[in-house]
This record gives structure tokens, sequence and C-alpha cells, in this order.
């Protein structure tokens, strides 16, 4: 899926724009998501690896 | 979901698990994406703009959460990363201006594959002699602690010497060092070039000639270079987006495994001795050049089984280094050597 066929119609400026944006939204949710995700688990993790 | 992205799940699964190796290489090193993902999706059967351009808005992304994690750590020279922007973009123009001038001679596919051997190769041996060199000097030649120490020990002697060279307009590092716009410009230049040429997001490039020419510490020279290549990646994505062929299905699944990557990959920066890693990844650089070097033999002799040797080379080393990484990561923390959880 490109991003003239996430806005159909629009102009390749603002396809380009959009894309990038959803690039931009994607890549902060996931860097929130991970984050909360290895504040519980890092603790587990590590505590895992040392006691091996 | 998947169907709307107009990925398969194995496809998905795949593009999830190779963007985890990219990512954590991104982390780490700072660089490691289009070298990687661009050939792959090509190997893959993905048009050429399709493949460039997804990978250009795959660089944007990973750099962008490569440089939050970065950012976190304060190792991002934000300053030094802006003033190297406006070279980087007037060398892309030249760069980019000297392929399509090539491309009316019938040259540049030969010249542009030359090169990318030659540059990786070169950038190879400087790794593998700057790692075996610290291994002669017992480990620790460049400075006692790589990861957080002061920055003029963490400095290369080639990058001292350029230093030592006052040419106004002088400049403030955010370590407090000096140096001269010049320079700055200079590799800025250099690197867009290499990168307009060359057709990748050129971090390979960026943080060697940060750290050896401008003389950042190479912690901060990957967090900068990371910011370099965001805006590199963001100008790229812009380009390739305006022509409708980034697929965003692609995007999105490299970025989910890379976001994780990156992030195990930066945390590893905190535990893991460049130098244990080092020798590695110039190794890794020198497989890449052969491995390059055999897609082009591949591609005028028409031997495809050279381009899936080229192929697994490329991938195969790749995924030795991330699980040095890892492995390395993993021993520090079990013998407590670190410095603090990467939070």
């Amino acid at each position: 899926m490109t991003g003239t066929a996430l806005l159909p119609g629009a102009s390749p400026t603002v396809a380009a724009l959009a894309v990038i944006g959803l690039v931009l939204v994607e890549a902060a949710l996931l860097y929130v998501a991970y984050g909360v995700l290895e504040d519980r688990l890092a603790p587990t993790v590590f505590k895992r690896i040392q006691r091996r | 979901m998947l169907g709307l992205l107009g990925l398969s799940a194995e496809l998905f699964g795949l593009f999830v698990a190779f963007g985890f190796m990219v990512g954590v290489f991104f982390g780490f090193f700072g660089m490691g994406g289009s070298f990687l993902v661009t050939p792959a999706l090509l190997i893959l059967g993905y048009p050429t703009p399709v493949a460039i351009g997804s990978s250009m808005a795959f660089v944007f992304g990973t750099a962008v959460i490569a440089t939050l994690k970065h950012h976190d750590a304060g190792q991002v020279d934000y300053r030094l990363g802006a003033l190297m922007f406006v070279g980087i973009t007037v060398g892309i123009e030249l760069g980019s201006r000297l392929v399509f001038g090539l491309e009316v001679l019938g040259i540049a596919s030969l010249v542009v594959g030359v090169a990318y051997v030659v540059l990786l190769a070169a950038i190879g041996i400087l790794f593998t002699r700057s790692a075996l060199g610290d291994e002669e000097d017992g480990g620790d030649a460049e400075g006692e602690d790589a990861t957080d120490g002061a920055p003029d020990d963490d400095v290369p002697e080639i990058a001292r010497k350029i230093k030592s060279y006052h040419i106004p307009p002088m400049t403030t590092l955010a370590d407090g060092s000096k140096a001269s716009l010049w320079t700055i410009s200079g590799v800025g230049g250099g690197v867009g070039l290499i990168s307009g040429f060359l057709g990748v997001g050129g971090g390979f490039v960026r943080m060697p000639a940060i750290y050896y020419l401008i003389g950042t510490s190479l912690a901060a020279a990957v967090g900068t270079s990371l910011f370099g290549g965001l805006m590199s990646g963001a100008v790229g994505a812009f380009t390739y987006g305006r022509a409708g062929v980034i697929d965003v299905g692609i995007v999105t699944a490299l970025l989910i495994g890379s976001a994780l990557g990156a992030r195990i990959g930066s945390g590893a920066t905190a535990y893991v001795d460049e130098d244990d890693v080092t020798i590695y990844f110039g190794l890794m650089l020198l497989t890449a050049s052969l491995a390059v070097a055999l897609g082009e033999v591949s591609a005028w002799l028409s031997v495809p089984a050279l381009d899936r040797v080229s192929f697994l080379l490329l991938i195969g080393s790749a995924l030795f280094v991330c699980a040095v990484i890892l492995y390395h990561g993993v021993v520090a923390i079990r013998d407590g050597d670190d410095v603090a959880p990467a939070t």
C-alpha cells in the first residue's frame, strides 16, 4: 500500500507528507509502547540473566 | 489488518525479524539501515524505486526512534547535526547530478557498484585495523572508558590532528571542544555526495566521518549520525513519497521489529565495550563489500546463483554481528559490568 493508495486523489506532495507523518506517528508510538514494555519487563529480564 | 497492509503473514513476520536485526545495528552503531534493506528488498523482487523509497522511509522512522533513545542518554549533538545538514543537502544534490551525468554516458551502474565495493571495504579496513590496534595496545588505546569517559580520551588520533588546525570560523561542539566550520561543512558535503551518489542513507559513512574527522566521542558520533539520518531520511522519503513508490506495509513491518531492535541496540551501548564488537563490525563491512562485488559480478555474468550467495553473505554476516552484540550484552549483565539499566 503506497501513499497514493492511502489518500486517493491527493497531490503528490500531500501524499508524501502523509507517508512521512504516518511513519513519524508509528515511530513515536512504537518508541513509547516499547518504552513502557521495557520499564515493566527489563528488571525481570535482568534478574533472570544475572541468575544464570 | 495484514490484508490492508498488503502483506502475507509470513512476509510480515520476515520483515519484522529483519527489521529487528537492522534496528540493533542502528541503535548500537548508528548505521546499517539502507545498505542492508535495499538489497534485501531488491532480491525479494520489489522494483528498484519501491525498494529505495521504502528503505528511505524506514531509515527515517528508525532514525527517529534511535535518536529519541540517544537523546535520552544525552548523546546527540543537535548543533553539529544541523550544521552538517546544510553540507549533506548540497552534497546529495551534487551526487545525484553526478549519477545522472554518468547515466547519460551509460556507465552509472558500473561506477556506482565499484564505488560501493571500495567504500565498504575501506571503512571495513579502517574499523578492523582500529580494533586490532586497540587489542595490541591492551584494549583501551583510545580511552579508559569508551562509553562515558572524558571526550578527549575517546577521540581518535587523526581527529585530534585535524582539530589542531584552527581555521576560522570555529564552532563549539557539545563536549566543549572546538571544530572548524570548514571541517564540518566539508564532512557534511562529502557524506552527502557519497549518499546521493550511492543512493543510500549514508550512516555507514556519516558516523565514521563524524568520529574520525570532526572528532567527537564514539557515543556522540553515533547519536549525531542518527540525527543526520533522520533529516536525510525525511528528505529522501519526501522525494520518493512524491513519486508514490513507498510501500507503507513494508515500512510498518520493518519498523515494528526495528523499534525493539534499536532500543536494545542503544541500551547495549551502555553495557558492551565497543572494542569487543568493532572488529566484527569491520569484518561485516568487508563481507558486505564482497557481497556487493559478487552481486555486480552476478549482474555482469547473469548468474543468479551468485546473487543468492551475495544475499546470504550480506544477511548471514549481519545476523552474526547482531548475535555478537546481544551475546556480549548478556555476558556483561550477567557479570555485573553494567553502568546502569538502560531505561
